[in-house]
């Protein structure tokens, strides 16, 4: 299998011994297929009624990763949190498979921003959380499959530490397996490795598609850097300013693996120009309604020339 | 166990004396007992009225062999034991379900919030007319000092934990009693355990004031006492056996604590 390419700093994932083919997970169950129809959210909070969510629909394909970008307070967190069954719709549908969606579940699991790792529980015991309190896996079986895993994101020799005892980044790998062991239909990432320094955070993306080209689950990945969700997408959705709904969808059609050396490629640098162009006009909407870190992508479409 | 303690505590002086920070707190302190002894030797105006060091170093070896000494500190501790132990057992329940129920902070908190201004001292007089014996009264504010702690510490530990982790647990597929016991709980004991260590403070605070007051036995009484008889090396060494005492409480819950929590101390 291809790696991407390496950086100097942590353990990568070429260095790490290749886990037998069969070890994770027995058998992968088909991603799920998300569909979004015409949502509705707003909430009433104390400077007034605000419509965070107005007339959004979109199709999360099965087994592909959906990156989703838009300018500050677009509300792509509060997609998360509805399409992960923390808060509930004012109007719409969203389904799984068919099966709309009522609560949290293990079907949809969540990579939070920052982390949301336990802090009582070592690397192993988090891990292992998810299976356990279903009952699922138990003693040597799950021993093993949690190994595996931890191998793959070179976290092995950290099995028995706390999280307070790891870096950003292991905290990060930690999160992704924690979510990885439990063989979710989908996985919802909200800004996963932000807060990482630029060096890890590319390193964290090079775990995440090696991590997503050996399971193929279908990924909701929300980000703000325009070349992350390009370098990891399928299919990238632009988000209006508020209240949020989808501007359009690029398909990402660039081939896999992945890696840097794609950054160059015309077909990148035009669908990045595509993107900034519609990620600068809602930017501008919202700076003009008083977002502040909207002038970020205004920055980044003056650099870009 | 304490023993054990000091001995590897010693054991280790050779090299923290190369510590500098170590070494100038020792020095500080000598300092202060030079200081002390000339003061009093040469009868230094105000501070001169002190007993010296070496006085109260007399009176301490003395009162080691007196079983009245042993006497007084066995009473404050059970009187402390007592009231500290009641408040947790009724705290820490009312505590954790102030926290998790709305409906009961609604009703409980204004209560709470009605008593807990007035000074654990001030409840000594009424606490001593209110209850059949000294002890008992006794008993009840040091009570009254360590249960306001303990229960408002757990109440804000629970308000603070944080949103993602019940989340994320309710994504993994945990159940309400899951959730309960898995990362409520566990989250919210530090502050419980900080809150036992405050209260334990205000406990002893409380104690040795309510024993100058209601009693003849206890450090407090002993203290007092000293002072009425006018042996004034007697009060120091009753302020020193208190402090000790305090110090040696706090530091078997915290230690008691830190077994409960792993995660913390190894950060």
């Amino acid at each position: 299998m291809e790696i991407p390419s390496a950086r100097p700093g942590e353990a990568l994932p070429t260095n790490n011994p290749e886990p037998p083919a069969q070890s994770f997970p027995d058998n992968d169950p088909a991603p799920g297929r998300i569909e979004v129809e015409s949502l509705y959210k707003s909430y009433e909070t104390e400077s007034g009624f605000r419509e965070v969510i107005k007339d959004l629909s979109l199709s999360v394909t099965e087994g592909q990763v959906t990156a989703i970008m838009g300018p500050s307070g677009c509300g792509k967190s509060t997609l998360i949190n509805l399409l992960a069954g923390y808060e509930k719709p004012n109007g719409g549908k969203i389904s799984i498979d068919q099966k709309p969606v009522t609560g949290a579940g293990p079907d949809r699991l969540v990579v939070f921003q920052e982390t949301a790792l336990f802090p009582w529980l070592t690397t192993f015991e988090n891990v292992a959380y998810g299976p356990k309190i279903r009952r699922e896996l138990k003693g040597e079986k799950l021993d093993s499959v949690i190994m595996s895993l931890l191998r793959t994101v070179g976290l092995e020799d950290f099995r028995d530490k706390y999280p307070s005892q790891l870096s950003g980044g292991m905290q990060r790998r930690a999160e992704l397996v924690r979510a990885l062991v439990n063989r979710p239909k989908v996985m919802l990432l909200d800004e996963p490795f932000r807060g990482l320094d630029a060096m890890t955070r590319s390193l964290m993306r090079d775990y995440y598609l090696d991590l997503f080209e050996r399971h193929k689950g279908t990924q909701v990945f929300v980000t703000s850097e325009l070349d992350e969700g390009l370098l990891i997408a399928d299919r990238l959705a632009i988000v209006t300013n508020r209240p949020g709904r989808i501007k359009k969808i690029l398909d990402v059609a660039l081939p896999r693996p992945r890696d840097e050396s794609l950054r160059g490629s015309p077909e990148y640098l035009s669908l990045k120009a595509e993107a900034l162009e519609l990620l600068h006009e809602e930017a501008l909407k919202s700076f003009k309604a008083g977002a502040v870190n909207s002038a970020d992508f205004v920055g980044a479409y003056a650099a870009m020339g | 166990m304490l023993w054990l303690m000091i001995k590897r505590r010693l054991k280790r002086l050779p090299k923290l004396w190369r510590s500098q920070t170590l070494r100038r707190g020792i020095i500080s302190i000598i300092g202060f007992f030079v200081i002390w002894e000339l003061c009093a030797r040469f009868k230094v105006p105000v501070l001169g009225a002190v007993p010296s060091p070496t006085e109260v170093a007399l009176c301490l070896a003395d009162q080691i062999n007196e079983a009245y000494y042993w006497h007084s500190w066995g009473s404050s501790m059970v009187r402390i034991l007592t009231g500290f132990v009641i408040a947790q057992i009724l705290g820490v329940p009312l505590g954790l379900l102030l926290g998790f129920s709305r409906k009961a902070r609604e009703i409980i908190f204004p209560l709470i919030e009605l008593m807990r201004p007035v000074p654990p001292l001030a409840w000594v007089p009424v606490s001593v007319i209110f209850w059949p014996s000294a002890e008992m009264s006794m008993i009840f504010v040091t009570f009254l000092g360590a249960f306001f702690t303990v229960v408002l510490n757990i109440v804000e530990g629970i308000a603070a934990i944080d949103e993602r982790y019940i989340r994320a647990a309710s994504s993994l597929g945990a159940s309400k009693s899951d959730i309960f016991w898995h990362v409520m709980l566990p989250a919210s004991l530090p502050s419980v355990l900080v809150g036992m260590t405050v209260g334990m403070g205000i406990t002893w605070c409380v104690v040795v004031a309510a024993e100058m007051i209601a009693t003849n036995t206890g450090l407090g009484y002993l203290t007092w006492r000293g002072y009425v008889a006018g042996e004034f090396p007697m009060i120091v060494v009753g302020m020193l056996s208190i402090g000790l005492a305090g110090y040696i409480s706090s530091g078997l819950i915290r230690r008691i604590g830190l077994m409960f929590t792993p995660w913390l101390e190894s950060r």
